[in-house]
């Protein structure tokens, strides 16, 4: 059923529709309104989970992690500062192997503050072992919640996966979503079955000390796991499109066939990217799009297959490693590094801190690519696309 | 008064804390926590936070814990024990259960001091156990908010400008008794039937509980390790640590645990220890420190 709701509002359906034992939450903008939506299906009768309103995100992190090595299936949500001061608890969440599910607005990281959109949190969580999706709209915030539990819980995998959703641009923009019947999510979601689980009549120790001797071995199968959950996902995928009748791919290509060059995009910028690609194959460029939906595992041999035989990629980052440059190039530019053809790269940063991006960003981020491959290089490194630069 | 008794009862029981662990000879925690489970039995769950006690006795593949148990980080065994007491609550497992957390004095009286807080006023059904050896033992005895006045640390070194930690020790148990708690208590291992009598009463009740039990460190306090159990014992008979209990938010309703007869002088203690051998040839500060005590026994009307 059709249903107008924000993007925050989507991911508090789709936890309620998958079922959580357990939801531990702490208020952040620009997440607030899914524990404030958790809250309301609680108090009407809607949802029968425990919610429990913690005193930090690092509580709520911690709690979502005793939670679920009780058996329960979890999930929280939070964005920016909250996700940065989960962090030691991400790398734990993932480390024991739970599967909690966690929807991330993203939002700039502080200093200065800044509420507004920027993908900084996610991106610089993205060795914290966890399964990384990018909502691109509000269907997507949804429809990736149900998959992110099917893919974390599934036997093969056993690892958190965390939501992103672009602050405000989703989490609060009205946009109509398809929302699937209850019946039809119990049927593609199964029961959480844990690997590991605290019982009084089976002890077990959970979270032991990893001595030097052992520690390197849990960190190998830690991400040989979340490499191997490409697969897992991809699988999800194809199952959700069969009972949903929305198909999703961890990478997907857009006008890219004959694409001489290539733009990289991930989470909501990818609507304002496809409308600048229109305009330049208007304009007789060869410009093509491909939209990353899952950062982690990292989708080297999709994006490559995307870009086919482009001359130039150019990736459209919402965050900046500092002291590097665009994350997402340098982890792709890593995979090319051995190949015989690669195509010329480039890398823009663009969007942070809720700085609109409009179609001519893009449309300059080709121009400025085509000006770098005939110079050889780019004249700085990473580009900025809207830097007002009389204010620096 | 409590009698302290022979103990047969739980001695006859299923050992619950295996041996073989790593605590240092004489290691006044492994003993509370040892008597700890005896008295709680085999229903029992534990959220460690990191610490000595996690170290210690879950070294992979070995490990000392015959009953379900977490570790996850240091400053959260309060919260990774809400989690739990969620799970089961919710999946309606939580019944007969024993649900604790334990932490030492820093993940309790330093960084776990939030999520304790957190976790009582939510009245999750936890019972916290505070280990108390008054200083970061784990990481090489640094001083922390429960460390005594004067005891001589590797961060607060006595020294000529120095007596050593210069703070009183933070009244942690008061502090959580003022969130209107079911029970709070204190109790330390040499008066082992108090120890096992709180720990029972803590299982009995539904809500969140908090027993602060005193545990000489024989590496930290630098004293006999075969006088761990005398020396938990004289920080009781010297008023440099009192036993009581409450059960409710009334202050007024705090039972004495323990009184002595005759209280013996503070010195006897410190000059069993180490951490505060400097303070021996400082008249003023020994005065300083039996006036602290014997104004602190006051208000308990002893």
């Amino acid at each position: 059923m059709m249903q107008i709701m924000r993007g925050n509002e989507a991911t508090a359906l789709a936890a309620k529709l998958c079922r959580p034992n357990v939801i531990p939450a702490y208020p952040i903008t620009p997440s607030t309104m899914f524990p404030e939506r958790i809250s309301e299906y609680v108090a009407d009768g809607e949802l029968d989970t425990y919610f429990m309103l913690v005193e930090s995100e690092h509580s709520a992190m911690s709690a979502a992690i005793g939670a679920s090595a009780a058996g329960a299936r979890v999930c929280t949500a939070t964005a920016s500062q909250g996700l940065a001061l989960m962090h030691e608890m991400l790398f734990i969440a993932a480390g024991m192997r739970l599967p909690i599910v966690m929807a991330v607005g993203n939002r700039a990281l502080s200093a200065p503050i800044n509420i507004w959109c920027d993908q900084q949190d996610t991106v610089s969580e993205r060795d914290a072992g966890w399964i990384q999706f990018y909502a691109e709209n509000n269907q997507e915030c949804l429809d990736f919640m149900i998959a992110a539990f099917k893919a974390g819980e599934d036997k093969r995998v056993y690892l958190p996966a965390m939501v992103g959703l672009d602050a405000f641009v989703l989490t609060h923009t009205m946009e109509p979503v398809d929302v699937p019947e209850q019946a039809k999510v119990d049927g593609f979601l199964p029961s959480y079955a844990p690997h590991c689980i605290l019982d009084t009549k089976n002890p077990m120790t959970i979270g032991a000390l990893g001595t030097p001797e052992f520690y390197m071995e849990t960190r190998y199968a830690l991400n040989k796991a979340l490499m191997d959950s490409a697969a897992v996902i991809d699988e999800v995928f194809r199952q959700f499109g069969d009972a949903f009748g929305r198909k999703y791919q961890r990478v997907s290509a857009y006008r890219t066939a004959d694409a001489e060059t290539v733009i990289i995009s991930m989470g909501s910028m990818t609507g304002t990217a496809r409308v600048a690609v229109d305009r330049l194959r208007a304009a007789g460029k060869k410009v093509g799009l491909v939209k990353m939906s899952v950062l982690r595992p990292f989708p080297h041999r999709e994006l490559k297959e995307a870009i086919g035989n482009a001359r130039i990629v150019a990736v459209a980052e919402r965050a900046i490693s500092l002291g590097y440059g665009g994350a997402i190039f340098g982890e792709l530019a890593g995979h090319y590094v051995n190949d015989s053809r690669r195509p010329f790269m480039t890398s823009f940063i663009l969007g942070l801190g809720g700085r609109d991006i409009l179609p001519e960003h893009f449309e300059e981020i080709v121009a400025e690519s085509e000006k770098a491959l005939a110079a050889g290089k780019m004249d700085e490194m990473p580009g900025w696309a809207g830097l007002n630069r009389e204010v620096l | 008064m409590v009698e302290d008794s022979s103990g047969k009862e739980e001695a006859e029981q299923k050992e619950l804390f295996a041996s073989g662990h790593r605590g240092c000879a004489g290691c006044g925690e492994m003993n509370a926590v040892r008597q700890v489970l005896a008295a709680a039995g085999p229903n029992t769950i534990v959220a460690n936070a990191t610490g000595c006690l996690e170290v210690a006795t879950t070294s992979w593949p070995e490990t000392s814990w015959e009953i379900p148990w977490i570790h996850a980080a240091f400053e959260n065994a309060a919260a990774v024990a809400s989690g739990v007491d969620a799970a089961l609550t919710q999946m309606k497992k939580r019944q007969g259960i024993n649900l604790f957390a334990f932490a030492g004095d820093g993940g309790t009286f330093d960084i776990g001091f939030q999520a304790i807080s957190g976790m009582l006023e939510r009245q999750q059904k936890v019972i916290f156990v505070v280990f108390d050896n008054e200083a970061y033992m784990n990481t090489g005895i640094q001083r922390c908010s429960s460390t005594p006045y004067g005891a001589s640390t590797t961060t607060c070194p006595a020294g000529t400008c120095s007596v050593g930690e210069q703070h009183p020790k933070k009244p942690m148990a008061m502090i959580v008794a003022a969130h209107g708690i079911k029970y709070t208590a204190t109790a330390t291992i040499g008066y082992h039937a108090d120890l096992k009598r709180k720990v029972k009463r803590a299982c009995e009740l539904e809500g969140p509980c908090f027993l602060h039990v005193l545990a000489p460190c024989p590496t930290g306090w630098r004293h006999d390790s075969a006088d761990t159990i005398s020396l938990s014992r004289l920080a009781v008979d010297t008023g440099m640590f009192i036993l009581w209990e409450l059960e409710g938010h009334n202050l007024k309703d705090i039972k004495l645990s323990r009184k002595p007869k005759e209280r013996k002088p503070v010195l006897e203690y410190l000059k069993a220890q180490g951490r505060f051998r400097h303070l021996l040839n400082r008249p003023d500060e020994l005065a300083k420190i039996q006036k602290q005590i014997d104004e602190q026994c006051a208000q308990f009307g002893f």
